[in-house]
């Protein structure tokens, strides 16, 4: 006879002091672990609402500004420092770490209209309602002297916006014209105009640093290159545009932020109609900024609320607001991809978080495995209909709640007032639009 | 080679400790004889040693990278990695291979080929491991003609080591029996509940007593429930939960004249059998009762848990067995499978095969996922009682006499494995998890019976774990808890949640409908406009209604006759040019 009994040492599954950690040993056979697929179900569903339970974007509001924060500008070389110019014409430049300002200057009379850091991080510029261009140093001044600017351009009309090239010293300027200035110059070395007396906004492409789009006052976005003595193409939509701002990793996209409540991604080599329409504001957008991973975008909006949208994605992802937060006026996304910055009326700078449940500070190994593995459980029973109303659902204020009803209503009305226009007139003679024609009046070359 | 290193940091820590933190490894033979001569010089600065060892590295590393090339010039004998067996493979399969048509986006193939390689490599990964678990099975095996069932409990517990012997024990209590038994799912503690009122939970290994209560009442049965600090007891009334040192915790009033219980360790669940043909499922996490069925099926004294898919089989005194879940008010299946009443049903671990017994003295298995009899199997006294163990060992009572089978399901039994008589008759048997045990309640107490073969023997750590301490329960009772899974979950394939969902054109409309908040399709109802001066009479009114009708009718006839027109036309082209008999090649194409 042969016989075999299981008997295990207990030696080899029990610890051998109290300061060992315990011994797990494991058996992968499917057998032993039943209902898998209810379980990872169970799991995805609690972090999903585990997600939505630790969704505290906000981190700090930075105060003392004394009217409305009206643009901010991030450095380029450092996270920490952020500069702000308010109503007043005052500019801030804060420590971000120390959520403290560490510098004010009063550079204009009047609004600060727009500003930006120079490339090299050691200076900035800004223009003014008082029809001023300065240039600073990024320095505060030493004990006992002066803050003064560098440098000092007087122009013949207000400037409204500002933006600084990639590489060269060169910026533009836009007003009633959008200039091209050479730093040691005090005339632009070029100047466009496409008959319209007023320009909102001007960007520099990030990769093809020639090339700039801006926004102009008879609706329309206009593309040019700084080589050329006239403009590119621009194309004409049915409200105007207040600000763009380029895909940093897909330049030849841009997202403009229309009046209309919407955001439009273009292509800018087929500007016939836009890639993407991103909607859900139920109020003018008024500034947009692109994540630098150039995946996602956010949107401030006169509705009170910051959303954040994928690049490809036609409604948001998140939705920020709060009691206090008055009509955002600027917005920027941080260059390490974690933080967002808002600027409002109510003379507030906000700093929330770019994902809205992400922990802040250090994780420990387990902890980051942990995150991970409900990340990818999400991604994987993301489709599932519970799991999809946890992930989607959004409180927001009753106000706003109200008028997004209101205008899915609307919608509704004028869909259907089309659809019975079509139905009593010739067929064909009212031509059926999809959402991306209907904004698109035309494109001009 | 570097002797004039001044900054060598050697210089500035004492000798001793130098020597502690640099230990110089000894001389080993298949080291380069010049290498060692190198570093036994003493004036080699710190920086040349370290570049030395690094160039030393670098060798090794070129060399394992290029296989081809080895010092020796042998080529490796094994190249690649580790072949792993098919079978092993094939155990931590989970589905076959999703076929990738041409149609297909991009990104979804994309996703699809990333997804597979990652389960590929898991599966892989999992069958690696698989080939170096520690333990092996027990077995039990005769010498040339010697029948393994004549070999006794005696025989066995003399050859096996003194820790196993003890696994083999009887306890005679005559006073209170017969008892039923039940393991708790890790296997280290054994609960008994006599007929006559006694209930007792051990520690069988250790032989240390938890807790011995006389409730002063007949008990019908015992459970433990998902942990062994607590189980239920069916009483004569109603039904009772006990913590492990005996203190009464509840006792549900709701859940009356229970004959049978099962415990569903995933969901949560105390399902019970009761004699008025009620099915009931308590939450144990919550304290609710989840559903009552009354089966309609008179006194439910049988009933087991398919451990697969936690649906729960009922054998009836018609001969059928029926399948239930807590989300329907009726059987998802029905069975006929004895001529008798049914005495006792089991489920397999891998919930493909089902063991019944009856009164015609049959025992019969099934292939529960085709509901198709496989083998049936005559026993002259018939099967009161039967329990399937982990690894798939078959225990019959039949009396008083125990029998355990292998392989009931693919080969035709003709003898027993093994054979056991207890004093007096069976009541209540149950294989102890992760051990090679099966304890037998019976009339005149308890035997624990040492059956080489039945347990699995490697445990998952992180799941049912025989060695965890206090912490490590607690830990995995809140993991449990938290991913209790809902009884809503529970269906005949436990996989289906994993499948893609081929929503019908309904159910699309519907939740089209939803996210538009208008329905698309809908045909808008005509209302007419009021209008004065009496022109909006009930007669103008319906009239101004008809004509729309009317007008949507036309419509309709109208695309219809166009459409008789054209495939009118389409046939009589047809005709025409098999009449004119000029058929070309390329006909063939047309439509």
């Amino acid at each position: 006879m042969k016989v075999k009994v299981l008997s295990r040492n207990p030696d080899d599954y029990v610890r051998e002091t109290k300061l060992d950690i315990q011994r797990v040993p494991r058996n992968y056979d499917p057998t032993l672990h039943p209902f898998e697929v209810s379980r990872e179900y169970t799991r995805a569903l609690n972090a999903t609402k585990l997600e939505r339970l630790f969704a505290k974007p906000f981190v700090t509001s930075l105060d003392g500004h004394r009217d409305g924060v009206n643009c901010m500008a991030k450095h380029t070389k450092t996270l920490s420092t952020l500069l702000s110019g308010s109503c007043d014409g005052e500019v801030k430049v804060w420590n971000l770490t120390k959520r403290e300002c560490v510098r004010t200057l009063q550079a204009h009379e009047g609004f600060v209209r727009g500003m930006v850091v120079r490339f090299c991080g050691s200076s900035f510029f800004t223009v003014g309602d008082d029809k001023t261009i300065k240039q600073w140093k990024m320095e505060a001044p030493g004990y006992g002297e002066e803050e003064e600017p560098l440098n000092t351009i007087l122009g013949k009309s207000v400037f409204t916006g500002l933006d600084h090239h990639q590489k060269d010293a060169v910026f533009a300027t836009c007003g009633q014209q959008v200039d091209i200035w050479d730093e040691q110059r005090t005339s632009p070395i070029r100047s466009f105009t496409w008959g319209v007396d007023s320009f909102s906004a001007v960007r520099f492409n990030p990769v093809e640093t020639e090339l700039l789009a801006s926004c102009a006052s008879d609706r329309s976005v206009v593309l040019y290159d700084m080589r050329e003595s006239t403009p590119l193409k621009k194309v004409i939509m049915t409200m105007r545009s207040n600000t763009l701002c380029w895909n940093p990793m897909e330049a030849y996209y841009f997202t403009c932020c229309n009046e209309d409540y919407n955001l439009y991604t273009y292509d800018m080599r087929f500007l016939d109609k836009p890639i993407t329409v991103h909607m859900d504001h139920v109020s003018a957008a008024l500034d947009v900024d692109y994540s630098p991973t150039g995946k996602e975008f956010v949107s401030a909006s006169f509705d009170k609320t910051i959303r954040i949208f994928a690049k490809d994605g036609g409604h948001s992802r998140l939705v920020y607001h709060t009691k206090r937060m008055q009509h955002v006026i600027c917005i920027k996304w941080s260059l390490d991809n974690k933080y967002i910055l808002s600027g409002s009326d109510e003379m507030n700078i906000r700093l929330w978080k770019a994902n809205a449940a992400e922990k802040l500070g250090v994780m420990s190994p387990r902890e980051r495995e942990a995150a991970n593995y409900n990340q990818t459980l999400k991604e994987k029973f993301q489709h599932h209909p519970q799991v999809r109303r946890v992930a989607r659902h959004r409180h927001l204020p009753k106000s706003l709640y109200h008028q997004t009803k209101e205008l899915r209503v609307m919608k509704e009305a004028r869909r259907r007032k089309e659809m019975n226009v079509r139905k009593h007139s010739k067929p064909e003679s009212v031509p059926l639009l999809t959402e991306k024609e209907k904004h698109v009046v035309t494109v001009v070359k | 080679m570097s002797t004039t290193e001044t900054t060598d940091p050697a210089v500035l820590l004492p000798e001793g400790l130098w020597h502690k933190l640099h230990r110089k490894p000894a001389a080993r033979y298949w080291k380069d004889p010049q290498e060692v001569a190198r570093k036994d010089g003493n004036n080699v600065g710190k920086t040349g040693q370290q570049q030395a060892q690094k160039a030393n590295k670098r060798r090794l590393v070129e060399d394992s990278e290029d296989e081809e090339q080895v010092l020796s010039g042998k080529s490796d004998p094994f190249p690649g990695p580790a072949p792993i067996p098919e079978d092993r493979l094939q155990k931590f399969k989970r589905k076959d291979k999703t076929k990738t048509s041409r149609s297909q986006h991009y990104k979804l193939k994309d996703i699809i080929t990333r997804s597979e390689e990652t389960s590929e490599m898991a599966q892989k990964q999992a069958a690696r491991l698989d080939l170096v678990l520690p333990e092996d099975a027990g077995f039990l095996e005769g010498d040339e003609d010697e029948d393994t069932c004549t070999i006794s409990q005696e025989d066995i517990a003399d050859s096996v080591d003194i820790t196993s012997a003890t696994k083999h024990f009887s306890l005679k209590l005559s006073q209170f029996g017969p008892y039923r038994v039940d393991y708790s799912n890790t296997g280290r503690q054994l609960l008994l509940g006599g007929r006559r009122g006694h209930v007792a939970c051990i520690d069988w290994q250790t032989k240390h007593l938890m807790c011995e209560i006389n409730v002063m009442e007949s008990v019908n049965d015992v459970k433990w429930l998902h942990s062994e600090a607590m189980y239920a007891v069916a009483q004569k009334k109603c039904l009772y939960i006990y913590d492990s040192k005996g203190i009464e915790l509840h006792c549900i009033r709701k859940f009356n004249d229970v004959l049978r219980m099962q415990f569903l360790p995933f969901h949560f669940l105390l399902v019970t059998a009761s004699a008025t043909s009620f099915l009931q499922y308590l939450d144990v996490s919550v304290g609710k009762e989840v559903s009552a069925t009354c089966t309609k099926t008179g006194r439910l004294d049988v009933m087991c848990q398919n451990p697969h898919n936690a649906i729960v089989h009922l054998g009836h005194s018609n001969g059928t067995v029926t399948l239930w879940s807590p989300n329907q008010k009726e059987a998802l299946a029905k069975m006929l499978c004895h001529q008798g009443a049914v005495r006792s049903v089991a489920v397999d671990k891998t919930g493909m095969y089902m063991v019944t017994s009856g009164m015609d003295k049959k025992m019969k298995v099934y292939d529960i996922r085709s509901f198709k009899p496989l083998k049936s199997y005559f026993l002259p006294a018939g099967a009161s009682c039967l329990s399937l163990s982990q690894r798939g060992l078959l225990s019959a009572a039949t009396g008083d006499i125990v029998q355990v089978y292998r392989d009931v399901w693919s080969t035709p039994v003709t003898k027993p494995y093994m054979a056991h008589r207890v004093q007096k008759a069976v009541w209540g048997m149950h294989f102890c998890p992760f051990e090679d045990v099966l304890g037998v309640g019976h009339g005149d107490g308890f035997t624990s019976l040492l059956v080489p073969g039945a347990g699995e023997p490697n445990f998952d750590g992180l799941g049912a774990n025989p060695y965890r301490s206090a912490k490590q329960r607690q830990e995995w009772e809140v993991k449990a808890l938290l991913e209790k899974i809902q009884p809503d979950l529970i269906t005949l394939d436990p996989t289906e949640l994993g499948r893609v969902d081929h929503a019908t054109f309904e159910m699309k409309h519907q939740d089209r409908v939803q996210a538009l908040g208008f329905d698309p399709l809908a045909k808008q109802k005509f209302v007419p406009r009021y209008k004065k001066k009496g022109r909006s009479s009930a007669g103008n009114h319906e009239k101004r209604k008809r004509k729309v009708a009317h007008e949507d009718l036309r419509e309709d006839i109208q695309k219809t006759a166009e459409a008789n027109v054209t495939t009118e036309r389409e046939r009589k082209e047809k005709k025409e040019v098999l009449l004119s008999g000029k058929r070309s090649a390329l006909d063939r194409f047309k439509k």
